[in-house]
């Protein structure tokens, strides 16, 4: 008789190293709930452009099905390049220093996996996407994490990340405008953050998918500064600015050297990025500003409506300059962040996610998505309200 | 036009009922600040009328709407101003367009039937002694409206947290 087989023996052991995401139970009981106002979705509540999607069908119409280069559409790689140069005055070479990738997951996953030997550190700026650190993990890395903390609006600075250095150090991954917390950076403060790079010879991997979700001051691109090309991974993707999540479309820049050991790792995994949804990139790329501008606009009335709401009711929040976040501080509740949100949920039926999901100095706040309507937001302010006064 | 001027008119644009209290909410702007450019908006005569759409169908009117393009003779010194004036003073008439091509003159009709529509037409339109020829196009269905989808289907349901 064969015995019997126990497949948890065969997970790997990195795997096991990896917890579940903290936002899986809000997920499931948000699932089990009527009348729900979620303020817990990173994606925008637009549906992409029309002009865009109408691109997509037309491709599909003229029996645009085939695989593509592995960089990705010629085209759409020197639609991006055209577009960095024209935004950040920096040139990347579509030939072989783009990749387009599916989603900037893939993209991230990718970067480390090019760069990472066993063993190697690198330094994860939280509070943070929640994938970094367990994309360190797969790849065999070891994730070094640092907090930007509340009281300095979540920026870091060049000494902090200078602190976090070893000589097992290999890169640094900063995202800015910043998920969850909406924190941007100044030229100068990334300046600052360059020479420690540059000094102690490392990589920086610079995670720009909310770059175009930027309401106060001019984003700035790291590549852009002096010396950094070549140290730095951009990440970039369409997700946020297009309102095109569901298109999984991104893309890599950096050195040829860096894109072409992360363009073997995609030909043989992924292969290439759809086709239909890189013909919905060029689109958007050609013709999308107006759109952008729109919904740019739009998420800034609501950030001002949210942020006043949420400091009216007494919950403490600075003032996000990019992506579309709030993230206020719910110290004063005495309740812990998955307390709170956990509560808030259950009792008034508005879904927030815990800020210490990404990362221990988020502990104390909640992430507040504000890609929702200003109907909603206004209702999810007064139920919060309802909910702080009554503990 | 400056950023905050802009601002105003799309909001209100998008919703005419909403009060100074929540677009300053929306702008960053005082209540106060938000009054007063309204108020020159107004009498700049930038903000013309607030005015609401109406789907009448699904309030049980059946309203007719019928678009006559008109091939009009230009009285002189005058040009297109005199004959518009004539139309836009017809209750029944809507809106009134120049437009360039094959007729001059686009007017929007609003009637109770077809019968009151094709009879004023013929009656108080055609009869104008500018007027050379009519084409009338009875409205069917109205599928958007001053930028409005009236029949626009259920939105994709999002996740209510991301995966």
């Amino acid at each position: 008789m064969r015995t019997q087989c126990n497949p948890s023996r065969f997970v790997s052991n990195s795997m096991q190293k990896v917890p579940p995401s903290g936002i899986r139970k809000f997920f499931d009981m948000a699932s089990d709930s009527e009348d729900v106002i979620s303020l817990g979705v990173g994606e925008p509540d637009y549906v992409t452009p029309w002009h865009i999607r109408e691109a997509c069908i037309h491709s599909i119409e003229h029996g645009e099905t085939s695989y593509t280069s592995n960089y990705g559409l010629m085209e759409l790689r020197e639609e991006i390049s055209r577009s960095y140069t024209k935004r950040h005055n920096v040139y990347y070479d579509p030939n072989d220093e783009i990749l387009v990738t599916t989603g900037v997951s893939e993209a991230l996953d990718l970067a480390i996996r090019a760069i990472v030997n066993p063993g190697d550190e690198i330094i994860v700026v939280q509070p943070s996407y929640v994938a970094y650190v367990p994309s360190i993990i797969f790849a065999g890395g070891v994730p070094v994490t640092i907090g930007a903390k509340g009281e300095n609006d979540f920026r870091i600075t060049a000494e902090e990340i200078e602190a976090a250095i070893t000589n097992k150090t290999k890169a640094v991954i900063i995202n800015y405008p910043n998920n969850p917390t909406g924190a941007t950076m100044d030229r100068d403060e990334l300046e600052a953050i360059a020479d420690v790079i540059v000094e102690h010879d490392i990589m920086m991997i610079s995670d720009d998918v909310y770059e175009r979700l930027t309401y106060e001051g001019n984003h700035t691109c790291f590549s852009a500064l002096e010396g950094m090309r070549d140290r730095t991974i951009m990440l970039n993707g369409f997700s946020k600015a297009y309102a095109m999540t569901g298109f999984r479309m991104a893309y890599a820049m950096a050195a040829p050297e860096i894109i072409n050991s992360m363009m073997l790792i995609h030909q043989y995994s992924m292969l290439c990025a759809p086709i239909t949804a890189q013909v919905g990139a060029i689109e958007a790329l050609r013709n999308g500003e107006e759109e952008v501008s729109k919904m740019v606009r739009e998420y800034d009335r609501r950030r001002k409506l949210i942020v006043g709401g949420l400091n009216d009711i007494g919950l403490d929040c600075f003032n996000p300059k990019g992506a579309f976040y709030a993230f206020p501080s719910i110290k004063s509740t005495g309740l812990t962040s998955d307390e709170f949100a956990e509560r808030l949920l259950q009792e008034q039926n508005v879904v927030t996610i815990p800020g210490d999901i990404f990362g221990d100095t988020g502990a104390g706040f909640l992430r507040c998505a504000y890609a929702a309507s200003r109907e909603d937001i206004k209702e999810a302010i007064d139920r919060i309200g309802t909910f702080v006064d009554g503990l | 036009m400056d950023e905050q001027t802009r601002n105003i008119l799309e909001i209100l644009e998008e919703d005419a009922r909403i009060v100074p209290e929540e677009i300053a909410s929306l702008t960053g702007m005082t209540v106060e600040e938000v009054s007063q450019k309204i108020e020159y908006l107004e009498k700049a005569k930038i903000i013309r009328k607030y005015k609401t759409i109406i789907d009448w169908e699904l309030a049980g009117e059946n309203y007719v709407y019928a678009i006559i393009e008109l091939k009009v003779q230009l009285e002189r010194k005058l040009g297109y101003q005199a004959i518009a004036e004539r139309l836009y003073k017809f209750p029944e008439v809507r809106s009134v367009r120049l437009l360039s091509g094959e007729h001059d003159i686009s007017i929007t009709v609003r009637g109770n039937s077809m019968k009151q529509v094709a009879f004023f037409v013929a009656e108080k339109i055609a009869t104008l002694d500018q007027v050379q020829s009519t084409a009338t196009h009875f409205v069917l269905k109205t599928y958007k409206e001053n930028g409005l989808i009236l029949d626009e289907p259920d939105q994709v349901k999002r996740l209510a947290v991301s995966p």
